[in-house]
């Protein structure tokens, strides 16, 4: 498989700030009065609800359902009534509201019955997939891609390796790190039903070398368990951004995801830690994803940690509960600081892809205006996909975004390492961002206006057929009354012919 | 509360910084300023300053014609840079109006015309420094002889007064202390058909290459050390530019002895080191790319020395590095990383 690691060129060494939140055990956060719960916490189409308002829901129960394929179903965090179906503000960039449902805790907090699964071996493939499916899970990394689809190779692929990623390589976030410290055994189960159901040969547990407790923790669970086969924690190098899903691979395995690709097409599948140990809820436990751990820190929390929160459990209450000095509409990160992103509403629910809530960052983007680039060159030195910041930048900058595709635009991860590393302070990703956006939208207007071209050119086509078909009718009736006439001609020629020429 | 500036992440930010960088470049010339003023008197001194005020003048009169703002542009410290390098490429006793008129011309036309920092393709300080040396050879081409050489060594006062009213003492003019440099002489008595191995016997001449010269040059690449170890610029266009100009010396050398200089004489003589470290390696005007770096160092080089020993002019620096400048879009278009992922 692997004759010692791979790596990626460029990435940064950045100051971790990790201690903060890895000084306390995973705590629990209390039981929010009201859930809210947006439809669409995943990847893909959002889920459709099966509840009404005014229905009573128990823990653990289904209330909305896959739409889908590529979508996930969505479970009551805890047991209550449906108060209402309806459009609530949402942690997203734009700051709009979503389809939630909301649940008025009643603070019982009952369970609906669970089925655990004991032998999952017992199960075929396809059951584990189906259950995992039905349980809601989603990559907990933070891209939230229902899990049951990357664990289903399909019949024209073959998985080499499972890469449980465990890398955690941006600042500050440390809910992976914390998972593996104090659940490896569970982060195992989901191991083990993994491997069942891609039916792989060998699996990589990769964890950055800054977390040596995780590595402790992790090989130890292993050793218990000599019965799981090629299964090794390999400790890799801390460099951001290795936990991205295609540098993490070529870390690990020193080959490269094709552009455009999938890591399937090279055998490999990446699962997160976090995603990984709510599968072994799953199958085991009889567990639908309901909670994840959640990363709060930052400058301004008083109470850092790592805390076992509901889903729907609104961010404030997260952040009150940690002592956090922020007014209210202040902004605060949800995610890492080099790839998150700001949000400034109070009551947005914490939802299955937020892995981190940053409140004050201790060396923010300076508040300058940017010079010119100076075309140093350090982007690009910096950049571990091996792109041209520079030129991308030049060209999104001048919205020619032909070029910019032509300078591979759409291969940018959106890592952060070029704005991080320019001494100019250009805010390169943000002009990325925009130049994708902008080429998506032109694709979309290209793609409305040619099914109006086509159809403005069939109705052309269509006008010109029935004109023609009119002509031809009308020269088959002037050709049958010319007949008709000659035959009259014959009859009574004289007539006719006279009149005929006036 | 810590505010966050940016409307999107990264929310961190590096320390690097445009003036941070600057600076250092100023800084990595001082070594071989203080060995210029060593060598050749502290007429490059008074050059130094008078290109930096006039330089930051003239910025800042194109800004505020331009309506760019000035605070950001004038600290960002390229304009004093432009003029440094300028100021210790021109003989150590130019004339005030020479340093004024080339350094109008680097900051008003090779600069601001083409839209400022960041945006000018050609390196000002070398248009400037060609534009000179085409229009007044005379007094681009008076150097002066190291100063164990000279008759009376200049002292202060008298390189003051020769910068600024062109006479030491009453009906003493420059001529009368000023020689050709190292690289020139080479030059006129190889056509003079004498043997390169005798030239560099004479006094004019030290171990490798020119008296003084050598020394001046060492230490312009101890400060270019400095600034590839503090990151300021990567190695690849010195590196390459030096082992393109020896491998063609070497060659020529080896082949025609009696028409060039050795590889090392060409190495520590006149502004190569000066020219690989500090004025090739120009952000705005060199190649970006890895390998684009390389071919322009390469490039640079190799037209260094073929200016130097077939073309008109006794040094090649300034030439060579605006001609790579030219191809300079061509060649990051050619040398384009692979991106991961994609089939070479």
């Amino acid at each position: 498989m692997t004759d010692g690691l791979g790596s990626f060129p460029g990435g940064l060494v950045l100051d971790g700030q990790k201690k903060r939140s890895t000084l306390t055990a995973i705590r629990k956060t209390p039981l929010s009065k009201k859930l809210i719960l947006p439809l669409q916490q995943h990847i893909g189409e959002p889920s459709t609800p099966l509840v009404a308002v005014g229905d009573y829901v128990l823990k653990g129960q289904k209330i909305a359902k896959a739409n889908g394929h590529v979508s996930a179903c969505l479970h009551a965090p805890s047991s209550g009534t449906i108060v209402a179906i309806d459009d609530q503000p949402v942690p997203h960039p734009s700051g709009l509201s979503a389809p939630c449902v909301t649940i008025e805790t009643d603070g019982e907090d009952r369970w609906i019955e669970r089925q655990p699964i004991h032998d999952f071996t017992a199960l075929t493939e396809h059951e584990v997939r189906q259950r995992l499916r039905d349980a809601g899970i989603v990559g907990l990394g933070g891209a939230g891609f229902p899990s049951y689809i990357k664990l289903n190779p399909g019949v024209h692929h073959h998985v080499d390796t499972l890469i449980i990623n465990g890398a955690e390589c941006e600042p500050y976030i440390t809910c992976d790190d914390m998972i593996m410290r104090e659940r490896a055994e569970g982060i195992l189960d989901g191991v083990e039903i993994m491997r069942y159901a891609l039916r792989v040969k060998h699996c990589v547990i990769a964890i950055e070398d800054n977390k040596p407790e995780a590595i402790s923790a992790m090989e130890m669970a292993l050793k218990q368990r000599p019965h799981i086969e090629d299964t090794i924690v390999t400790v890799i190098p801390t460099r951001y951004p290795t936990g991205s899903e295609k540098q993490l691979i070529q870390v690990v395995t020193n080959k490269q995801v094709p552009s455009h690709g999938l890591p399937i097409d090279i055998g490999i599948v990446c699962h997160n830690v976090g995603t990984t140990y709510a599968i072994g809820r799953a199958i085991s436990h009889g567990e639908p994803l309901i909670s994840r751990i959640v990363t709060v820190t930052g400058k301004d929390v008083k109470h850092a940690g790592n805390f076992e929160t509901l889903f729907g459990t609104p961010m404030d209450e997260l952040l009150a509960f940690c002592e956090t000095q922020r007014e209210p509409g202040q902004p605060f990160i949800l995610g890492g600081p080099m790839m998150g992103y700001n949000l400034s509403g109070d009551h947005l629910p914490v939802t299955k892809t937020a892995n981190c809530i940053i409140v004050g960052v201790d060396e923010p983007a300076p508040d300058i205006k940017p010079l010119p680039c100076i075309r140093c060159g350090e982007c690009a030195t910096a950049c571990p996909v091996s792109l041209l910041p520079q030129q991308l930048y030049w060209h999104s900058r001048a919205k020619d975004l032909d070029k910019t595709r032509e300078y591979n635009l759409f291969d940018c991860i959106e890592c952060g390492c070029c704005s991080y590393v320019c001494p100019s302070k250009i805010p390169l990703v943000h002009y990325f961002r925009f130049a994708k956006t902008e080429t998506m939208n032109q694709q979309q207007e290209r793609a409305k206006s040619d099914v109006a071209r086509i159809r403005h050119e069939n109705r052309l086509a269509r006008l010109e057929l029935e004109k023609h078909e009119k002509e031809l009718r009308h020269q088959q009736r002037k050709a049958a009354l010319a007949a008709s006439q000659a035959n009259k001609e014959n009859a009574e020629p004289s007539q006719s012919d006279s009149q005929e020429k006036k | 509360m810590m505010p966050l500036h940016r409307l999107s992440s990264p929310f961190l930010s590096g320390t690097n910084r445009v003036t941070l960088q600057m600076l250092t470049v100023i800084v990595a010339l001082i070594p071989a300023v203080i060995t210029l003023v060593f060598f050749f008197g502290p007429g490059v001194l008074f050059t130094i300053l008078l290109a930096i005020v006039v330089a930051l003048l003239a910025e800042a009169a194109m800004l505020k014609l331009r309506d760019r703002p000035l605070k950001p542009f004038l600290t960002d410290g390229s304009a004093i840079v432009t003029a440094v390098l300028l100021a210790i490429a021109l003989p150590p006793l130019s004339p005030w109006w020479l340093t004024t008129v080339g350094i109008l011309f680097a900051i008003i036309f090779a600069k601001h015309l083409y839209g400022g920092l960041g945006y000018n393709p050609f390196n000002p300080a070398m248009v400037a420094y060609v534009i000179l040396l085409i229009s007044f050879p005379l007094e681009m081409t008076t150097w002066l002889p190291v100063h164990s050489l000279a008759e009376n060594p200049l002292t202060i006062s008298s390189a003051f007064q020769m910068i600024f009213s062109g006479q030491v003492t009453i009906g003493q003019g420059i001529d009368t202390i000023s020689g050709a440099t190292p690289l020139d002489s080479m030059k006129t008595q190889i056509g003079l058909l004498q043997h390169p191995a005798q030239i560099i016997n004479q006094p004019l001449f030290g171990h490798f290459s020119g008296k003084g010269w050598e020394w001046v040059n060492i230490w312009f690449a101890i400060g270019g050390l400095l600034l590839i170890y503090r990151r300021v610029i990567s190695w690849h266009i010195p590196v390459a530019m030096l082992t393109g100009l020896m491998v063609i010396s070497l060659i020529t050398w080896l082949i025609a002895p009696e028409i060039t200089g050795s590889p090392l004489f060409h190495l520590l003589s006149g502004g190569t080191m000066l020219g690989a470290f500090f004025i090739a390696t120009d952000p705005i005007t060199a190649a970006t790319t890895i390998k684009g770096r390389l071919v322009f160092g390469v490039g640079v080089g190799l037209l260094t020395y073929i200016i130097r020993v077939w073309g008109g002019y006794p040094d090649g620096i300034a030439f060579a590095v605006l001609l790579m400048n030219m191809l300079v879009p061509l060649i990051d278009y050619y040398t384009q990383p692979r991106v991961y992922g994609s089939v070479k």
